[in-house]
């Protein structure tokens, strides 16, 4: 790891400061389980280092309305482990309890999971299926525009994550295929209906990272049972292959993984 | 350079460290607790899981200057008056080592599975929360036992000490 600058801001707004005036060259660390790992193989080498640790008012789960607010500093583990979420949406706090392992999960943070966005991460797909909103220190985005390529979101320079809000909806699951070594999705399938609006994303698979199939979105909306998605494939091109799935066998696993996510939201 | 305080064991440390120093660069180089072991440094093995604030988390993914003002315990925390913790005594009755690397690691992330699921845990809750802990030396089986037997051991000494 080479040497930082370590700040530990108390505040958004002092650690927006921060960002800036180490313009270009300050890296957020949240729960550290990606950046610091990456630091370590000096891919990453951040001249400034913000500690979002000690930053008031960014962590914390609360249902608003028809809504659910999760604090960016949010660790995985207090997600899956949230009475609230559990009963709001149940499928978000098992999606949550299935990455990594339990010590991952007591320090990794929703807020550097998407602002990350790995191509086989979990959280992209529920903010995708779901209809998220994140909200930054500047803005409002929607999930649909802020994943936008592979370790790509639509965060600026400076930009913080503060939350994300989860409409809750009538229905939703995850299922994931995770690869059995680290527990990433190699597959990974997010579906949730409300009202009228179904959506299903996929993760692990693309190689622009999250995405939706708006033909299996078609077809549930008709229907919302894993029959309605008989005899529909996804093609395997632009899919990832690697040494544990080639594009084929990730397009076979898409079409596995939704029937069975949307047989779970319906409690089958 | 900076200062940080954090409690280990029960005892309050303070230190002037490089921001880039590893929690589990800290305990064992500067605090000498060498029980908590360093085995991939990729946030992979688990070998230096540790407890912090009461949760187990892998001390080769924090900085330590990250922590300050944490309660920190590791496997050296557990033993009491010269007695083995119920864990450590259920690894070494069910033979749930062998060369020990992955033990300190194991023993920590045991307890803290009791703290959060309670006594009575099956084969596969045990094994599915083993997933961030690898053993190159037994086949995990008898670490599973060892697990099973420590957790109920360990709600027989809380009930004893009421
Ligand atoms: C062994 C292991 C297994 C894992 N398995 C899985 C898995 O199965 N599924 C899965 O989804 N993930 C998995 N992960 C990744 C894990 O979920 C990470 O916690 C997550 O990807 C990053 O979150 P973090 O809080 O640790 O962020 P950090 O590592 O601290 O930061 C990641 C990036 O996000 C930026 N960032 C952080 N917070 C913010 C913010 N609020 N606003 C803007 N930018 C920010 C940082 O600057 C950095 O670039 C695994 C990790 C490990 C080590
Ligand atoms: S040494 Fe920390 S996980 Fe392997
Ligand atoms: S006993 Fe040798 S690694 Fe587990």
């Amino acid at each position: 790891m080479y040497a930082f600058n370590y700040q530990r801001p108390k505040t958004v707004r002092q650690a927006a400061g921060l960002l800036a005036k180490a313009g270009g060259d300050g890296k957020l660390l949240a729960g550290g389980q990606t950046l610091l790992p990456t630091m370590k193989q000096r891919l990453a080498s951040p001249a400034m280092l913000i500690d979002l640790n000690q930053v008031d008012g960014m962590s914390g789960i609360e249902l608003k309305g028809r809504n659910l607010h999760i604090g960016a500093m949010t660790k995985h583990a207090d997600v899956a482990n949230s009475h609230v979420v559990k009963t709001a949406i149940p499928g978000l706090a098992a999606l949550a309890e299935g990455i990594g392992d339990p010590a991952v999960r007591n320090r990794g943070t929703i807020g550097g999971s998407i602002a990350n966005n790995d191509p086989a991460a979990d959280y992209p797909a529920a903010c995708l299926g779901l209809g998220a909103t994140i909200v930054t220190n500047k803005r409002k985005i929607p999930a649909d525009e802020f994943f936008t390529g592979m370790f790509d979101t639509a965060l600026e320079e400076g930009e913080i994550v503060t939350k994300v809000i989860f409409p809750v909806p009538q229905k939703a699951a995850y299922e994931k295929f995770p690869n059995p070594a680290s527990r990433y999705a190699m597959v990974g399938v997010f579906v949730g209906k409300k009202g009228s609006d179904v959506r299903v994303a996929v993760t692990g698979a693309g190689a622009n990272g999250v995405f939706r199939l708006p033909e299996f979105e078609a077809a549930l909306k008709t229907r919302f049972n894993a029959k309605s998605l008989d005899g529909l494939s996804v093609p395997a091109d632009g899919l990832n292959g690697d040494i544990h799935a080639s594009p084929e066998y990730r397009a076979h696993l898409i079409g596995v993984m939704a029937k069975r996510a949307v047989s779970k939201a319906l409690g089958k | 350079m900076a200062s940080v305080t954090m409690t280990v064991n029960g005892k309050s440390v303070t230190a002037t460290i490089d921001p880039r120093m590893l929690l589990s660069s800290f305990l064992r180089e500067h605090l000498r607790l060498t029980g908590t072991h360093v085995g991939c440094d990729t946030s992979q093995c688990g070998a230096c899981v540790v407890h912090v604030d009461g949760r187990a988390i892998k001390s080769c993914t924090a900085l330590a200057i990250s922590l300050d003002g944490a309660q920190v315990t590791t496997i050296e925390g557990l033993a009491a008056d010269g007695h083995l913790h119920p864990m450590q005594e259920a690894f070494r009755e069910h033979h749930g080592l062998q060369c020990g690397f992955c033990t300190p690691g194991m023993i920590m992330s045991a307890v803290d599975i009791v703290n959060r699921k309670g006594a009575m845990l099956d084969e596969h809750t045990i094994r599915e929360e083993l997933e961030g802990n690898i053993c190159r030396c037994t086949g995990y089986h008898n670490i599973v036992k060892a697990v099973a037997a420590g957790a109920q051991a360990m709600a027989a000494t809380k009930v004893a000490a009421e």
